[in-house]
């Protein structure tokens, strides 16, 4: 909200430098947002869009024309001389189609040689210095200046004609120039959407009294039913308040300069004199007011008094709004009618039959206050957003509904030459209670945290304009003024206590209270263990929108087929968005993966052109599915509708793809001394990247790497088949009885459709609640042998469909105690084995926790192995 | 004779002077200390001497032989490290080619940040607990003092459920926690901080997400005042942006009141204006307030006895603070670039 200090200081005195105002109000919750400067400096620190042009004291004035003479050798040309009160008049030379040959008297703003001023004739904003010149052979160092010269708006068609009482020989700056407030209000401050309002803040942080118009009188109610109208309301929920004026004889016109100045300064543009004093109340008054056509209501009546009457709309009524448009209603949306039907939308627009026109004559002056919930749905329905239906919106007081109605109806007769009835129409249903609220010190320091006597607190609540009344030493009992409605509670008081006695003096103290029992968030650590195993293996944490669509969440199935959706396809109805700001965000995500892999495919690309085309990355986040009957979830609430909300179940999941390292430089060298006796090789023949492309079991190693971490020892890997997953390269997670998660390489197809490159592509995602259900609280360490190991590798051949998890199943459990490891070292097909069949060769490493193992004793568990492995898989040993 | 030993150690040592390689180290030693070699032969001149000069004979050759034996070792030694600093210094690295940089993973920044509040709250004793994204509007509103049709309501622009008449919705801050938090710990006191992703209806730009992660905070007890609250911010500011002044000052919530928001000395300019700060020289770090009587009593506390204060922050905005960040939406746009510099 702008508010022009100039207005301001109708109300208040300006005590404080513009940047310390600012910032009381901003204290006071009033956030000032943007400083405007209009042809007055700003301070050196200022953050004003506008604090370019400051309007030169000594060179900048209100002048006025003495004569307009023609110009020697231009038609479109006039010489004039203007009069600034000191010495002679200036003449110069003028282009203005406002200026006539012959004219003399006009108010103008006089610009001497050397004043600084926006050029007029350059789009935009550029500043010029004000030079002697000959303008078609006559001198002319001076100017008369238009708005946009001065940085007060863009017109430069004419010169500016200021109001008759301009006095002549003012600095330009002290009579036109301004500062304008940006303001933004909270919705709970709607006592100051004016510049009253503002003012009244402003007064009781700076220890002043508010001056108001003489006429303010908020106490005035009038009858509902008048000679010139009759005023109905069906319900007083709907309409609390409608008063009506009626003024007599007005001449429509354009409003004074003045009004128009401040109208435009505060972001409205001027209309015409009625209009305009109806915003200009609503702006300074914060009243939004409507003004009728008082004989077009007649006219509808039959030449009868009108009879106004304030209802809910009926299903489908329709009025035409004065912007042209045909609306419909419903029940919710307030009308006014009279005997014919809608002339109004409550607070919200008028009808177009009603309005006031150039050739009105009586206006009838509608001041109301609406149900001011109705009004904001009204509004967003109809979206009719308007300076007025925001101040409907956020609640008037009915108190403040006649006095600035009598101000407006004042104005119409100063300035459009209107008579006023005396007699207000009123119907008042329901006259607002002012609450009486006690405050105690006990209170102030139960809360605040400081020691306030009932003085004190009494001294600040009377710069507010409450009325106090003291009770005893420690308590009082006040009344909030009754232009405020939103302060009916002690906590409401204790609020304006703190604003005014400062935050700043509240003193910083810890907290002395019991500290609560500590319970901890297991839940949460073992996330974050679990985040921690992961960047530990390499891993990029990343985290993706919760929004996505159903078609992208398809995409993951190489053959969509709403039957066949196993974890983590989406199974369930989604939780669709009412209100999604596009199509591919309408829904709450089931799986993380296809967000994931727009990360990945959107990553690889960028590598691929800069590096090496590698993605390793995991996300830990929810997922929301649609309750089924009966499903409940940790922290639900004791109430039914938590049924409609769905579960958020943590998920994590995972992706590699690309070569196990990046890429890097490699050194080659060519070794020509002869003597090549160094002790070592130099380190970076050493390392070189190992720029094999990952594939299954990279991931899966990193999902056992996870599974030891957290000390999860009962899980097992099965093969499934999945529509997700390269057939024979996807395996479930089993932990315990449970399916916790899959993992496997990602069907070519559905890489294709994230176009990413081609490469395996490697993905997993898990119920990551399930698994951390798992871990255990507390796990043995196995102590360590001092004894000797014996090594004895063994190779194994076998069916090509036995599963290597459960030839090293078998092998541990043949070995018991004694086998104190099983390693896989080699994975061989082909000659000289026949075909369907694999060896399998592992190093089994023999120790015993309290003696010396003996190489028979191995041997013998060895065979053991053997034997057991022949019997149960056909296992045969391969020789050499 | 007796000249010759001394002749013979002074011409052996003028000859190793100069012997630089193993080879001739090892000729030098085989001609003079060697079995068949000059030292010796002068050991078995000894038994063709007069048997009174025999003593000192022999203690000369003795002389002599211990002398070759120990310069020998010594340029045998000397001649190791000679060819080893030759060796080494033969190849020697260009030590500013690129190191090779292990594979190695990073936890997102916003859960970096997260983590550094949890652990500065954690130290001040509050738990974290962890609620809902998916609300309803009695939770999300209602109970925190939001009717419906509120203008308060204006301040949050809210994705809504679609089929649910409005009264599901993501949640747009993660204040409906609090009654969340209270309902779970009545009658105990409260100290946690509750985290997590909120949702607004907006346009994405550089200022503003339709997601993003808020951290709410609450505590309820007995004598929690308004001093409470600014005491523990401050220290949180002081722990999460070092040592430097804060500010609190009006604001307004529906479930606080009264409401302040803290904002600490910018960190670019120390208070003197800058673009981050949009030269008002303080940064906006949260919103906060005493938790109003009813949304005490609607988590189950009876306010006339408890009392309590409440906060949010953003994760994202912090972290964009802290590292000079313009553009909210590097956070979801997961670009490794960005990621790879946290
Ligand atoms: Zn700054």
């Amino acid at each position: 909200m702008k508010v022009p200090v100039s207005w301001l200081k109708d109300f208040v005195d300006i005590t404080l430098p513009i940047d310390q105002l600012a910032e009381k109000l901003t204290f006071a919750g009033l956030e000032v947002e943007n400083i405007e400067y209009i042809g007055v400096a700003a301070p050196a620190n200022a953050v004003g869009k506008n604090g370019a042009l400051a309007w030169d004291r000594e060179k900048i004035f209100v002048g006025q024309l003495v004569q307009a003479m023609p110009h020697p050798n231009a038609d479109r040309l006039t010489i004039v001389r203007v009069d600034y009160g000191r010495g002679e008049a200036v003449q110069m030379v003028t282009g203005a189609p406002n200026i006539s040959v012959g004219d003399s008297g006009q108010k103008v703003v006089l610009a001497l040689e050397g004043s600084r001023l926006y050029d007029g004739h350059k789009e935009g904003r550029e500043i010029m210095t004000l030079k002697k010149s000959k303008i078609r052979g006559v001198e002319s160092a001076s100017m008369v200046c238009s708005e946009k010269e001065l940085g007060i708006s863009e017109e430069h068609e004419g010169i500016i004609i200021l109001p008759d009482d301009a006095p002549v020989g003012t600095p330009l700056a002290d009579y036109l120039g301004d500062v304008i407030l940006d303001i933004k209000i909270n919705p709970n401050f709607a006592r100051a959407q004016s510049v009253l309002g503002v003012a009244r803040e402003l007064a009781a942080l700076t220890e002043q009294t508010v001056r108001l118009p003489q006429s303010w009188d908020t106490r005035e109610v009038g009858v509902p039913a008048t000679d010139f109208v009759n005023i109905e309301i069906t319900d007083a929920k709907l309409c609390l308040r409608f008063a009506a004026l009626l003024i007599r004889n007005v001449e429509i016109k354009p409003s004074p300069y003045w009004m128009q100045q401040r109208l435009l300064r505060a972001g409205m543009r001027p209309i015409n004199n009625v209009v305009d004093i109806t915003n200009y109340v609503m702006l300074g008054y914060g009243k939004p007011l409507h003004a009728f056509d008082y004989d077009s209501l007649v006219r509808r009546a039959r030449g009868n008094r009108p009879t106004i009457t304030v209802r809910a709309a009926r299903n489908g009524e329709q009025m035409q709004t004065l912007d042209g448009q045909t609306r419909t209603f419903s029940s919710h949306d307030i009308l006014v009618t009279d005997a014919q039907g809608p002339v109004g939308i409550g607070g919200i627009m008028g009808g177009s039959e009603t309005e006031v026109s150039d050739s009105t004559k009586n206006i009838l002056l509608e001041s109301a206050i609406f149900d001011f919930i109705s009004i904001r749905r009204t509004t967003a329905e109809q979206k009719l957003p308007s300076e007025a239906a925001t101040r409907f919106g956020r609640g008037i007081p009915p108190s403040q509904n006649v006095a600035p109605a009598r101000l407006a109806a004042e104005l119409m007769r100063e300035l459009a030459g209107g008579s006023v009835a005396p007699a207000l129409a009123d119907n008042y249903p329901a006259p607002q209670v002012i609450p009486t609220i006690d405050v105690t010190t006990r209170d102030v320091k139960r809360i605040l945290g400081i020691e306030l006597s009932t003085a004190e607190i009494a001294q600040i609540l009377k710069r507010l304009d409450f009325e106090i009344e003291a009770q005893d030493e420690n308590s009082l009992r006040v009344k909030p003024p009754d232009y405020r409605t939103d302060v009916d509670g002690t906590d409401d008081v204790l609020e304006e206590i703190i604003t005014i006695h400062g935050y700043e003096k509240i003193p910083s103290t810890l907290i002395a209270d019991a500290l609560p029992p500590l319970i901890g968030n297991r839940a949460l650590e073992q996330e974050e263990e679990a985040r921690d195993i992961l960047i530990e293996a390499g891993l990029q944490e990343i985290v993706t929108y919760s929004f996505t669509n159903p078609a992208h969440e398809a995409q993951l199935s190489a053959h969509p087929n709403e039957q066949d959706t196993p974890f983590p396809l989406p199974a369930r109805p989604y939780v669709t968005i009412e209100n999604p700001i596009s199509e591919d965000r309408s829904v709450l995500r089931q799986t993380l993966l296809p967000n994931m892999l727009d990360i990945a495919a959107s990553n690889l690309r960028a590598a691929s052109l800069r590096n090496t085309p590698r993605a390793a990355m995991f996300e830990v986040g929810a997922v929301f599915l649609t309750r089924r009957q009966g499903e409940t979830e940790e922290g639900d609430l004791a109430q039914d509708q938590e049924f409609a909300l769905p579960l958020e179940p943590r998920r994590l999941a995972l992706i590699l793809s690309g070569p196990r390292a990046e890429k890097t430089w490699q050194m080659t060298r060519h070794h020509t001394k002869e003597h090549d006796s160094k002790p070592e090789e130099s380190p970076e023949m050493m390392r070189q990247a190992d720029e094999t492309p990952m594939d299954f079991f990279d991931l899966k190693g990193i999902v056992e790497d996870l599974l030891a971490g957290l000390h999860i020892n009962d899980a097992q890997f099965a093969p499934i088949s999945h529509p997700m997953f390269h057939p024979g390269r996807a395996a479930t997670l089993r932990l315990g009885e449970e399916n916790v998660g899959v993992l496997g390489e990602l069907y070519p197809l559905v890489r294709e459709k994230w176009e990413l490159p081609n490469q395996a592509v490697l993905v997993g995602e898990f119920d990551l609640e399930a698994i951390l259900a798992h871990t255990q609280e507390r796990y043995i360490v196995k102590p360590i042998s001092r004894y000797p190991v014996i090594v004895q590798d063994i190779a194994l051949i076998v069916d090509e469909n036995i599963e290597a998890a459960r030839v090293e199943m078998l092998i541990r459990q043949t070995g018991g105690a004694l086998l104190n490891n099983v390693r896989l070292f080699d994975v061989y097909r082909g000659a000289p084995l026949p075909p369907e069949k694999k060896s399998l060769a592992y190093t089994l490493t023999f120790q015993a926790l309290d003696h010396v193992l003996s190489d028979s004793d191995a041997a013998k568990v060895r065979e053991r192995i053997v034997r057991r492995l022949e019997r149960e898989v056909g296992a045969t040993l391969r020789s050499g | 004779m007796n000249e010759s030993a001394h002749e013979l150690q002074a011409r052996a040592l003028a000859q190793l002077d100069s012997i630089w390689d193993d080879a001739k180290l090892e000729e030098w030693r085989v001609e003079y200390i060697g079995r068949k070699g000059a030292v010796n032969a002068l050991f078995e001149q000894i038994s063709a001497l007069p048997q009174a000069e025999r003593g000192a004979f022999g203690k000369d050759a003795n002389q002599v032989k211990t002398a070759l034996e120990n310069a020998f070792h010594a340029r045998e030694g000397a001649i190791k490290q000679r060819n080893l600093s030759e060796a080494l210094e033969a190849e020697p690295l260009d030590v500013t080619l690129p190191g090779r940089r292990p594979q190695r993973g990073r936890l997102h920044p916003a859960t970096q940040t997260l983590r550094e509040i949890y652990k500065i709250f954690g130290e001040m004793g509050f738990q974290v607990y962890r609620t809902r994204q998916v609300e309803s509007d009695l939770v999300n509103f209602q109970l925190l003092n939001i009717p419906e049709h509120h203008p308060a309501r204006d301040n949050w622009s809210t994705f809504y459920v679609a089929g649910t008449d409005q009264r599901v919705l993501l949640r747009p801050h993660t204040s409906p926690g609090q009654i969340r938090a209270m309902r779970e710990m009545f009658p105990n006191p409260v100290r946690a901080i509750l985290p997590g992703m909120c949702y607004r209806y907006e346009q994405i730009s550089a200022r503003y997400e339709i997601q993003f992660n808020q951290v709410e905070g609450i505590v309820v007890g007995h004598n929690i005042t308004f001093g409470d609250l600014k005491g523990t911010l401050t220290e949180f500011a002081r722990r999460m942006f070092g040592e430097r002044p804060v500010r609190f000052f009006a604001d307004h919530f529906p479930f606080t009141e009264p409401s302040a928001q803290m904002d600490v000395k910018c960190i670019i300019c120390e208070g003197a204006g800058c673009a981050l700060c949009k030269h008002t020289g303080w940064l906006e770090i949260l919103g906060s307030g005493m938790v109003h009587p009813d949304v005490l009593r609607n988590g189950g506390y009876d306010p006339d006895v408890w009392s309590g204060f409440a906060f949010g922050m953003g994760p994202e905005r912090i972290t964009m603070l802290k590292h000079g960040i313009t553009d909210i939406r590097y956070f979801w746009g997961n670009d490794l670039r960005f990621l790879e510099q946290f």
